[in-house]
Formats: C-alpha cells, sequence, structure tokens
C-alpha cells in the first residue's frame, strides 16, 4: 500500500483533474439537460420531437460509443471542439483551452450523455407537480415561460433533486472511461500509468483512485440525503 | 491367488514402462509428450507433458505481433516465441496466443495468464522487480513518427518549447522516456491504448508526431509511406526481452540458451527477414543475451 504515500501527489493531481472535468460537465449537462427539458414538455409538437429524439439518442447508447464518436468520429469529421474554448472558463479550467481537443472531445461526451438523464429527472419532477397548478396559473393569464418559472419549477425542483443528484454520482463514475479517450492524467489514467508504466501493483493503486472517487461522491450523496430529510419535513 | 494377481500388475507395469521409455527414445527430435527430457518439476518438463503454452504477444503491432486474416498473429516476436516452443517439444499449432498490450504484461505473467510474452517487451528495472527478462532477442531504439511533410521536428529536443503535441501509448517505455522533453504533459501528451489510434490522430492532425520504437514506426510507414516518415535518428536503446515468472530462474535460462543457438544456427535471422526485416528494418548483429 506504500504506493499511496509515494506517489500521493500523483493521486492528488489526478483527483483535480477529474474534479475540473467532472465540474464543467455537471454544469454543461444541468444547462443542456434543462434546455432538453424544458423542449419536451412544451407545447409546441416540432419542439417536443426534438427533445424526445435527443433523450431517446442519448439515454440509449452506451457511453463508450459517445465517447468514441467525441473523440474519433469529430475529427474525422475536421472538428477540435473549438467551440468549448470557452473565454473565462478556459483560464479556470485550463486544460478546456489547450491545443490538444482531447479534455474537449471527453467534456462534450459526457455532456452530451449526461444531459439525457438530468432531462428526465427534470421531465419527472415537473410530472410530479399536481396538474392543477399549472392550469391555475394558465388561467391566471401566465404564459408558458411565466408558468415554468414561477409556478412550475420551483415545485418541480423538489421532487427532481435527489434523482439528479444521483445522475450526477452516476456522472462522477462515469467520468472515469476518459482516461481511455486520450485525456492524460485523471484519476483512473493514473491508475493505468502507475500500474503499467511504473510497474504498481494494482490492487493497491485501485484502492487508491477508488477513494479518489469516494471523496467526491460520498459528500454529494450525504448532501442529498440531508435534502431529503428536509423536504420530508416540508410536506 | 492374490500373489498372481500382484505379478500380473506388476509385469503390466514394467511392460507399460518399456514400451514408454521405447517411445521416448523414437520422439527424441520431434514433439509430443515427454519428448524431450527436463529436469523434474521445471517449468519445461510441465510445459511439455501438457504439450499446450500460452504465448502473450501483441495483436496490433506490424512486424512484431499482429493478428490478421489468419486469425493468428504473425511476426517477429511470435516467430521468436515459436523457436522457444519448439524447443520445448511442443508443436507450433498447440500455441495458445493471449492478446498482452503494454499494460497487462506483468500482470498477465504474475497471475499465470500467459506461459511467456513476447510482446516488444522492454528489459528495464522497474519490471524485473515483478517478473524476469530472458534475452535481449532484439535491440530497437525509440524513434518519432511525422507527416511526410513536417520538417519543424528532428528529434525528443523539438517538444522542448512546449507547442509541439506527441503521441504514445499508455504505460509504455517510449511515453515514459518523451516525458522527459516535454514542457507540459497536459497540453503536449496523448496517451492511448493501442498504436493505431496515434496514427490516426496524428494523420488527422490532433497531434503532431508519434513515438514509440523504431520498428513499430517503420511498420506504420510501411503501411504508408506517402503519409508518414521518420524524424531523425533513434534515441535511446530498447533491449527486448521475453517476460517469465520472477522466480523461475530455470526456464528463464533454458530460454536463454534457446536464443543463443537461434542467433547462432541462423533461425533467428530467417524469423527476422520472414517478419519485420520486410519493412527494411535493421536486424544488426546478435545481442548479447543479459544473464542477470
Amino acid at each position: 500500500m506504500s504506493v499511496l504515500i509515494d506517489k500521493f501527489d500523483v493521486f492528488a493531481g489526478g483527483f483535480w483533474l477529474t474534479l475540473q472535468i467532472c465540474v464543467l460537465a455537471a454544469i454543461g449537462a444541468l444547462i443542456l439537460g434543462a434546455v432538453m427539458a424544458v423542449l419536451r414538455i412544451s407545447p409546441v409538437p416540432p419542439l417536443r420531437a426534438v427533445g424526445t429524439a435527443y433523450v431517446t439518442v442519448f439515454r440509449n447508447m452506451p457511453l463508450t460509443v459517445v465517447m468514441f464518436f467525441a473523440a474519433f468520429g469529430l475529427p474525422a469529421l475536421g472538428s477540435n471542439a473549438d467551440f468549448l474554448r470557452i473565454p473565462v472558463l478556459d483560464s479556470l479550467f485550463t486544460r478546456l483551452g489547450t491545443d490538444l481537443p482531447y479534455f474537449r472531445f471527453a467534456l462534450l461526451a459526457l455532456v452530451l450523455y449526461t444531459a439525457a438523464f438530468v432531462c428526465e429527472a427534470l421531465r419527472s419532477g415537473v410530472n410530479a407537480v399536481p396538474p392543477g397548478q399549472a392550469e391555475a396559473a394558465r388561467s391566471l393569464g401566465l404564459t408558458f415561460g411565466q408558468n415554468l418559472r414561477h409556478v412550475v419549477l420551483p415545485q418541480s425542483w423538489k421532487a427532481s433533486v435527489v434523482p439528479l443528484g444521483s445522475v450526477i454520482i452516476a456522472m462522477i463514475k462515469n467520468s472515469a472511461l476518459i482516461g481511455f479517450f486520450g485525456v492524460v492524467g485523471d484519476l483512473s489514467q493514473t491508475a493505468d500509468q502507475l500500474t503499467s508504466a511504473e510497474g504498481y501493483a494494482f490492487i493497491p493503486v485501485a484502492v487508491g483512485i477508488s477513494i479518489g472517487y469516494l471523496i467526491m461522491t460520498v459528500p454529494l450523496g450525504a448532501l442529498l440525503d440531508r435534502l431529503e430529510k428536509r423536504q420530508a419535513v416540508a410536506r | 491367488m492374490r500373489m498372481k494377481r500382484v505379478a500380473a500388475v506388476a509385469a503390466a507395469a514394467t511392460l507399460a514402462l518399456g514400451l514408454a521409455a521405447c517411445g521416448g527414445d523414437d520422439a527424441d527430435e520431434g514433439t509430443g509428450s515427454g519428448s524431450k527430457s527436463f529436469a523434474a518439476g521445471s517449468t519445461m518438463e510441465k510445459l511439455n507433458k501438457a504439450q499446450k503454452i500460452k504465448v502473450g504477444t501483441k495483436f496490433d503491432q506490424p512486424g512484431f505481433g499482429q493478428k490478421g486474416l489468419s486469425g493468428k498473429p504473425e511476426g517477429f516476436d511470435v516467430e521468436v516465441a515459436k523457436l522457444i516452443v519448439k524447443e520445448l517439444g511442443i508443436p507450433a499449432d498447440k500455441i495458445e496466443y493471449v492478446e498482452t498490450p503494454s499494460k497487462v504484461r506483468e500482470d498477465a505473467i504474475v497471475n499465470g495468464t500467459v506461459d511467456l510474452v513476447a510482446a516488444t517487451y522492454t528489459i528495464n528495472d522497474k519490471r524485473k522487480e515483478r517478473i524476469a527478462f530472458a534475452g535481449p532477442y532484439y535491440e530497437a531504439g525509440q524513434n518519432i513518427l511525422v507527416k511526410k511533410d513536417d520538417t519543424t521536428i528532428t528529434g525528443p529536443d523539438s517538444f522542448k518549447d512546449g507547442t509541439k503535441k506527441v503521441c504514445s501509448v499508455t504505460g509504455s517505455t517510449p511515453a515514459e522516456e518523451i516525458k522527459k522533453s516535454i514542457k507540459d504533459v497536459g497540453t503536449q501528451l496523448v496517451l492511448f491504448d493501442t498504436y493505431p489510434k496515434c496514427r490516426d490522430a496524428l494523420k488527422g492532425g490532433q497531434v503532431d508526431a508519434v513515438t514509440t520504437d523504431n520498428v513499430i514506426l517503420l511498420g506504420y510507414i510501411a503501411e504508408d509511406e506517402a503519409s508518414f516518415k521518420l524524424a531523425g535518428d533513434n534515441f535511446t536503446k530498447e533491449p527486448y526481452g521475453i517476460g517469465v515468472k520472477k522466480e523461475d530462474t530455470d526456464f528463464r535460462n533454458f530460454i536463454n540458451d534457446t536464443l543463443e543457438k537461434a542467433f547462432n544456427d541462423g533461425s533467428w535471422k530467417k524469423a527476422w527477414d520472414d517478419t519485420a526485416g520486410k519493412f527494411g528494418a535493421e536486424l544488426g548483429t546478435a545481442p548479447t543475451i543479459n544473464r542477470y
């Protein structure tokens, strides 16, 4: 187990990079997922169809396949995902703005895939709001947008926050795939590096990176439990 | 009555032993169980008795171990493994090939998934802590593959200014070596599990260079001479060895003897000419076996 102490800086570096991509991917997935959820519940049929198609495609495709499309399909189409070099963010998260596109490819795949689940978690929350609420809002003359903003979403939030948390936890664990698609230095790739190049035995290294993932997921889970308890009181 | 039965069993046993001895004499040159005599309890004896051997090699390494339409890997590593297997008295068609990419090689040996590994396996001290190496049977060197029209990369020093991007394979020695010349790993280095992905990234322009042992790169040049070239000379020495279990010194010595024999009788050179030699790679003189 001495590898955990000897190579602490390597584990810490891997943890930091995984945390970065997870934060970015969570933000991206929540935004895209919310947009898709609005599309799916919108009163306009073509918009609903777009939302449904998105969820159907990305919820049903294995993440590995999405990753492959992003990391090897986009370059074949001549794109380096440069649209993700978002001005302020790329100075905070330096990997976002580098010439090497694989961090952006992996981020894109994680966002696209997770957004489908975020969309469904949000929609299930909306469905949990009694229809009378939306009807009442409509009869008061609120538009669809106002209705969502002031009446439906604030109530649906309570019902969807716990499933959303589960989706994000799943995403953090899914991020272990990125090391196999050209991203150097995240937790899972760190494990690869230590076991194959530096010859450490696998199990202690696996324990080390598991701790890294647990540091991210366990507090998130605990937070969700608290939120759930508070909600129970509120009802 | 009882005496008679015992006598009959004894007689039968003697007869069987005699027959076995005769059979052994006849098949001395060939293959089959008991065709060669090895020290009792040695790995060689066990493998010879079982008439089965599991060889770990790469399935994606042109010239060394590449699985093609035949369904079996072909290349120099495979041929060298066959020379050893032949010396064990096992026919080549009894070899079970197991794919061992760079990162699983030590584990495959330690766990006994394979009996030996011949997979462009560079001998180094870190690896010697977990397994043992026979050989080397070839000395390669690290080089850099670039696009044919690239004149900006001339060697490992070209990566020092922090702008050029390079691809290699996770956990391989060349990846560790090139890190020494790289300014920022995060922005300059890409690691994949196999080299073809690196080659595609070079072709697509995501990276500027691919680095690994020269013979592997020569394989890609042979496949597509119009697109790629080597940038400069080899800048390391990579002795390829046969990986075996760390404590199995007898087996290691046996492989070393076999390799030395192959160096001298020309079968080593023939194996090269039939495989990696076709790409124009130099074989050089036989390396000195390192019996540590």
